[in-house]
């Protein structure tokens, strides 16, 4: 993405990263889409409720800002793997919710075809490789991705997002290994949101930052605080300039909180209805970048307001467009399991 | 003009492959362990790294589950990687990028992607290496939609079903038993496929019909060949692709022949003559059986280190000649 002109810059040299890097367009962009990723959410969610959606879901609703931050530097060409919890990621990365809420619809027009759901959502076109119902499992995969863009020189950085869970995986561990002794350009995005289910890191992990499990691997570990846009999206910016100048991964524990629960099964015994409050009422990443985007000046109420309507919009369409969309036929279920060959 | 034939051995047949995979397609890589300057566990790299580089023959860390989910990312993104196990067994290891992963990507995500990766897997007993480094476990892997999986029994059909492997869209994984790597036979020079999904009939026979695959292949010729002597015609199919199975082959030879034999290394039950037994026993070669249908298999039992009862718990000649003889004449 473009920055802002020299002019503006200088007149916000106290401000922080974002709002010297990025034009008020772009930054409200990135309001918008926090606001969409929310409001997807939300409805998904109302739509599961009201027993349109079936299976479960896994909502990253006060992970807003870690997504966005994350995918800020990001051209269309770069790859990203996520996570069940991966909803935000998708559209950080550019996709509609239109196809999104037709695939959690099970429907032909969903980005899936109905055939992967809100636990396997991906954007190909658009770089998301593919959420993963399976903790740790796209961390290789995002290596191997990175060592195609080496191998065929395409430039491409690639972003592997998981949670604190997978950071007691073995794949982690292995995944992070190869990529520091091949200098791949990849960047390890670990969403720690206090709890892999139930269980917090505290009780499941021997080190007191996941970032510190870098150091194991020779790479750089970074904290930031991931209900802050700006600071998210500057460790990536200094993550993805070393993974294109072939320097290699960098890993960034963006440290947040899910308001929800895990999936639809969550009876929340294992975390305080004051954790929650606290976390939704003092730190909501939204109301966080908002209320600096209006004191920076890049927005106003009404500017706000106009975001929200449309958003609003945006969400009401796509559960139509959901609605609307025809279903696969039964006799189709057994397709795309291997490439169809002439 | 025929491209030449020489007599390699299985392992060089697939090292030519790999290296007339990589001229052809700069997009081919290998990875595995140890399979640079070592030239791998049985050799069958061997000197390739010379010639293509490392950066082309992989030595990975040893990681099977995070090596066999690089290879799935680097198919995934454009890449054509060859993953060489260093034993089959080690596949327990990265069980979740194999069965999760690579096998339904392409599913989970509405055909928006492929996975064109191919998996090397040397396996079975014979080595005296115990029960962690001689299992047969491609039946487990062939349980899984998604997967492709081999079992070339011959240099020829090893060099031919890689280049085929290789040209697949799809996941490919190919077992090799590791007993018939210093196996020679004919192979032509250049580029060839031998067909993934397809049985070949390696001898005729009017008697019995003996399904095998990989080194019960040879041995279940060299029964048929001792057999002859008896006046008994063995007619052995070669099932070179367990998943997906060449069911008509099967079914054709069954109805010329009356009678049954399934012959595999693997433990017996729950295998791969189960599938070909009920297959048969739900076709309509089921009405011209003139016996039940007989299974020869691994014993129920970890492959033991000691080499006399290494050799009693899995099919031997003897027992073939043993079973077929039986079969015929209607003692079962």
């Amino acid at each position: 993405m473009a920055g802002a002109s020299k002019a503006v810059t200088d007149s916000r040299a106290n401000l922080p990263f974002v709002y010297r890097q990025y034009s008020a367009e772009q930054l409200t962009e990135v309001l918008h889409k926090m606001y969409l990723i929310r409001r997807f959410e939300e409805g998904a969610e109302e739509c599961y409720t009201r027993g349109l959606i079936h299976g479960t879901m896994h909502l990253s609703i006060g992970q807003e800002a870690s997504a966005m931050g994350i995918c800020m530097p990001l051209t269309e060409d770069d790859q990203i793997t996520s996570t069940h919890r991966g909803h935000g990621h998708c559209i950080a990365k550019g996709a509609e919710v239109k196809r999104m809420f037709a695939e959690f619809f099970g429907k032909t027009t969903g980005y899936c075809k109905g055939r992967g759901g809100s636990m396997h959502i991906a954007d190909v076109g658009k770089g998301n490789l593919g959420a993963n119902g399976i903790v740790g499992g796209g961390i290789p995969i995002a290596v191997g991705a990175a060592l195609s863009s080496k191998m065929m020189k395409t430039g491409k950085v690639v972003v592997s997002f998981f949670g604190d869970g997978a950071n007691n995986e073995g794949a982690f561990h292995e995944a992070l290994n190869m990529a520091a002794i091949w200098k791949l350009p990849v960047i390890f995005v670990c969403e720690n949101n206090g709890y892999g289910m139930s269980t917090s890191t505290a009780r499941s992990t021997g080190v007191k930052n996941i970032a510190e499990r870098a150091a194991a691997y020779s790479m750089p570990g970074v904290i930031v605080n991931g209900n802050i846009f700006s600071e998210v999206a500057e460790a990536s910016h200094q993550a993805v300039a070393r993974a294109r100048a072939g320097e290699g991964p960098t890993l960034i524990e963006s440290k947040t909180y899910r308001h929800r629960g895990h999936s639809k099964s969550d009876r929340n015994r294992y975390r305080t209805k004051e954790e929650i409050e606290d976390w939704m009422s003092n730190r909501d990443p939204i109301t966080l970048f908002e209320s600096e985007l209006r004191e920076f000046g890049f927005i106003d109420d009404k500017g706000i307001e106009a975001i929200r309507d449309a958003v609003a919009q945006e969400i009401a369409d796509g559960i139509e467009f959901a609605k609307a969309s025809p279903a696969p036929d039964v006799r189709d279920a057994g397709n795309y399991v291997y490439t169809e060959q002439a | 003009m025929d491209a030449m034939v020489r007599e390699l051995s299985y392992a060089q047949a697939i090292q030519e492959a790999m290296a007339i995979a990589m001229d052809m397609d700069e997009r081919v890589f290998l990875m595995g362990e140890d399979i640079g300057v070592y030239g791998g566990a049985f050799q069958v790299t061997g000197d390739l790294v010379e010639r293509y580089g490392a950066e082309r023959v992989i030595d990975t860390p040893i990681s099977e589950l995070g090596g066999a989910g690089v290879a799935v990312g680097a198919a995934l993104t454009g890449m054509r990687p060859i993953f060489e196990f260093q034993f089959s067994d080690f596949a327990t290891l990265a069980m979740e990028q194999i069965v999760n992963q690579a096998a339904k990507m392409r599913f989970m995500l509405g055909g928006e992607v492929s996975v064109p990766v191919v998996m090397r897997f040397p396996a079975g007993s014979g080595t005296g290496a115990a029960a962690q480094h001689s299992q047969s476990l491609e039946a487990w892997l062939g349980h899984v939609p998604g997967l492709k999986v081999i079992q070339p029994a011959t240099p020829y059909d090893a060099k031919g079903m890689l280049l085929a492997a290789v040209a697949d869209p799809d996941p490919v994984m190919i077992f090799e038993h590791k007993l018939l790597y210093k196996m020679k036979g004919p192979v032509p020079e250049g580029y060839y496929t031998v067909p993934i999904g397809k049985a070949d009939i390696r001898r005729e026979g009017r008697d019995l019909t003996i399904v095998a695959t990989s080194i019960m292949v040879q041995k279940a010729l060299d029964a048929a060949a001792a057999l002859e002597s008896e006046g008994i015609e063995v007619e052995v199919v070669d099932l070179r692709t367990i998943r997906p199975m060449d069911k008509q082959t099967v079914i054709d030879s069954v109805k010329k022949t009356s009678r049954l034999l399934c012959v595999y290394e693997a433990v017996k039950t729950l295998g791969i003559g189960a599938e070909v037994s009920a297959m048969i026993a739900e076709s309509e070669a089921f009405d011209y059986l003139d016996a039940p249908i007989v299974r020869l298999g691994g014993a129920e039992t970890p492959i033991p280190y000691n080499p006399e009862l290494e050799k009693a718990v899995v099919p031997q000649v003897p027992d073939i000649i043993a079973a077929a003889r039986d079969l015929v004449k209607g003692v079962r």
